[in-house]
């Protein structure tokens, strides 16, 4: 038997609809919050963190990285500081990261945002830490800011850098000012540098002229549309593409005409 | 003194816990490292805040093991022992919901000013929305804003801004609504009312020794678990009691007190 009156019914309906109305209007406020501290590209984080929209998915706010780190290298982000509040960031300028070999920031990450495999080598399937494999940013240089590039003697970031005259490399050049100088200028290679910042923070100039930005900023991306051919292990991608995409080649005939003819075939104008 | 035991190892149990998380940042102690949203006991058990992991899962992240596990071992704690302790013997916040709401009833607010209608369901509705927006903008939305790992944080980690969310909680309680935050708003104090539905320790009400004072219908942030006072002799059953056991303390009459969940339902005895 049914005893509800239609009166009831109603009520009951139209509680739900009022509960979804204030839950749209709180959904429009919250998510409009959300979207605004998610979207802070200019932050480095931890050795052995995923790119940042997984990492801003996994990290739980634990603090258990910070605590890990011996330099305090590591802080939480707080509220103010407009970066997603809780995650773990670091700046170079002030306390860069001094590549500890154990790592000790990585393994104690329950959530996975810090992932150990990805700052592990692995001989005969036995990992091994190496935070040599990390990759936290991308050391940076404005030219117009380095002194090296005036002239001046400094090397200061390369002698700085954990990997020197791997991640960071000096070309010399003649200076043709003084004419009887070499400038020593400071090349980072991206394929090495791990964006740990001892170059950022040993940096002379009163802001630093070479500086750490997220590595998704700070650099390029080719796509794949090129190739190396001159590069056997480059050119080996090709077969692949053979063999997965169905194509057919294609070979355009060479005009028998000569270049000249038709430069001044002028039936189309 | 007997009318304040609880009262007192609670806040003992509440700064005990924050003591023991800062001086795991600040000293280097091993005990409990980590805060609320997760953290290491003794260096070895994994322990997790469910409705934080909930909220990860739901944005499609692949978790590791250890916060899977830290948040079982959290659910089963509070779900089959403790029930909502969490929210009266753990949450930083506790403290400051608990003054606003002495100093309320000290000033009679709630006497003077008309009431300001909220839903108790409100929290629910929160909770829900707190778990499509995270699947829908990919990160956990609540953990963004709540101001109770604010507060955890903002201790151990340093405060930041993170102080203004403490005084807005304040004022609201004290003088916007009774319980507000704790009672109406916050969906992580749901989460736990819904994990310790089924929970053993139990506030029990002896009927028979009820003179209807009402003093702990005064003092309890969730006066709705408490409707069987004076009317039957039955366990607290309600998962969204907090055990913290105010009640249990200004019982004059000794007609609260807690033990194990009982499903019997005896009707106060006619005088």
């Amino acid at each position: 038997m049914n005893t509800q009156t239609p009166n009831e019914r109603r009520r009951f309906f139209l509680s739900i609809a009022r509960g979804i109305g204030l839950s749209a209007m709180g959904a429009l406020v919250w998510s409009a919050y959300v979207g605004e501290v998610k979207a802070a590209p200019l932050v480095l984080r931890p050795p052995g963190a995923l790119n940042e929209n997984e990492f801003i998915k996994n990290c739980i706010k634990c603090g258990l990285c910070v605590e890990a780190c011996p330099y305090d290298t590591l802080n939480l982000a707080k509220p103010g500081d407009n970066l997603p509040i809780g995650t773990p960031f670091f700046t170079p300028r002030t306390i860069p990261c001094y590549m500890c070999s154990d790592v000790p920031c990585v393994p104690v990450c329950p959530s996975g945002a810090l992932s150990e495999p990805s700052v592990s080598n692995y001989v005969k399937s036995h990992a091994q830490l190496d935070i040599n494999k990390a990759r936290m940013g991308l050391a940076v240089i404005d030219h117009e800011s380095c002194i090296a590039t005036w002239g001046i003697q400094c090397d200061a970031c390369y002698r700085a850098c954990p990997l020197m005259g791997q991640a960071i490399t000096i070309e010399f050049s003649k200076n043709e000012r003084t004419g009887k100088h070499a400038f020593l200028i400071p090349i980072v290679h991206a394929d090495v540098c791990t964006g740990c910042g001892m170059c950022e923070h040993a940096c002379v100039t009163q802001k630093a002229a070479i500086y750490v930005l997220p590595r998704a900023l700070a650099m390029g991306e080719v796509g794949n549309h090129y190739i190396k051919g001159w590069d056997p292990k480059d050119e080996q991608r090709l077969d692949t593409v053979k063999k997965n995409v169905p194509h057919e080649f294609t070979k355009t005939k060479l005009s028998e005409k000569s270049a000249l003819d038709s430069l001044n075939d002028e039936s189309g104008l | 003194m007997r009318h304040y035991k609880y009262l007192l190892m609670r806040r003992f149990s509440q700064i005990a816990i924050l003591v023991l998380y800062i001086g795991a940042n600040a000293w280097g102690w091993k005990i409990l490292r980590g805060d609320l949203s997760a953290s290491l006991l003794m260096g070895k058990i994994p322990l997790a805040d469910p409705y934080a992991v909930v909220q990860i899962v739901v944005t499609g992240a692949t978790l590791g093991m250890d916060i899977i596990l830290g948040a079982l071992i959290v659910t089963l704690f509070y779900g089959v022992i403790g029930g909502r302790a969490f929210c009266s013997w753990v949450c930083p916040i506790n403290m400051i919901t608990d003054t606003a709401g002495w100093l309320r009833r000290k000033l009679k607010f709630s006497e003077v000013q008309k009431r300001f209608y909220m839903s108790r369901s409100l929290r629910y509705w929160i909770l829900g929305l707190s778990l499509i927006l995270s699947a829908v903008m990919g990160v956990a939305v609540f953990e963004l804003i709540s101001p109770v790992s604010m507060a955890h944080r903002g201790a151990i980690f340093g405060m930041g801004m993170g102080g203004g969310a403490l005084v807005v909680i304040f004022l609201f309680d004290l003088l916007v609504h009774e319980n507000g935050w704790c009672g109406y708003i916050c969906p992580l104090g749901a989460s736990y009312a819904l994990i310790s539905k089924f929970s053993l320790i139990r506030v029990h009400h002896n009927a028979n020794k009820c003179n209807d004072c009402r003093d702990c219908i005064t003092v309890c942030p969730e006066k709705e678990v408490l409707h069987m006072i004076n009317k039957s002799s039955e366990s607290v059953l309600m998962g969204e009691c907090t055990n913290c056991g105010r009640c249990v303390d200004v019982c004059k009459e000794d007609a609260l007190g807690f033990s194990i969940r009982s499903q019997l339902k005896q009707p106060k005895d006619e005088e």
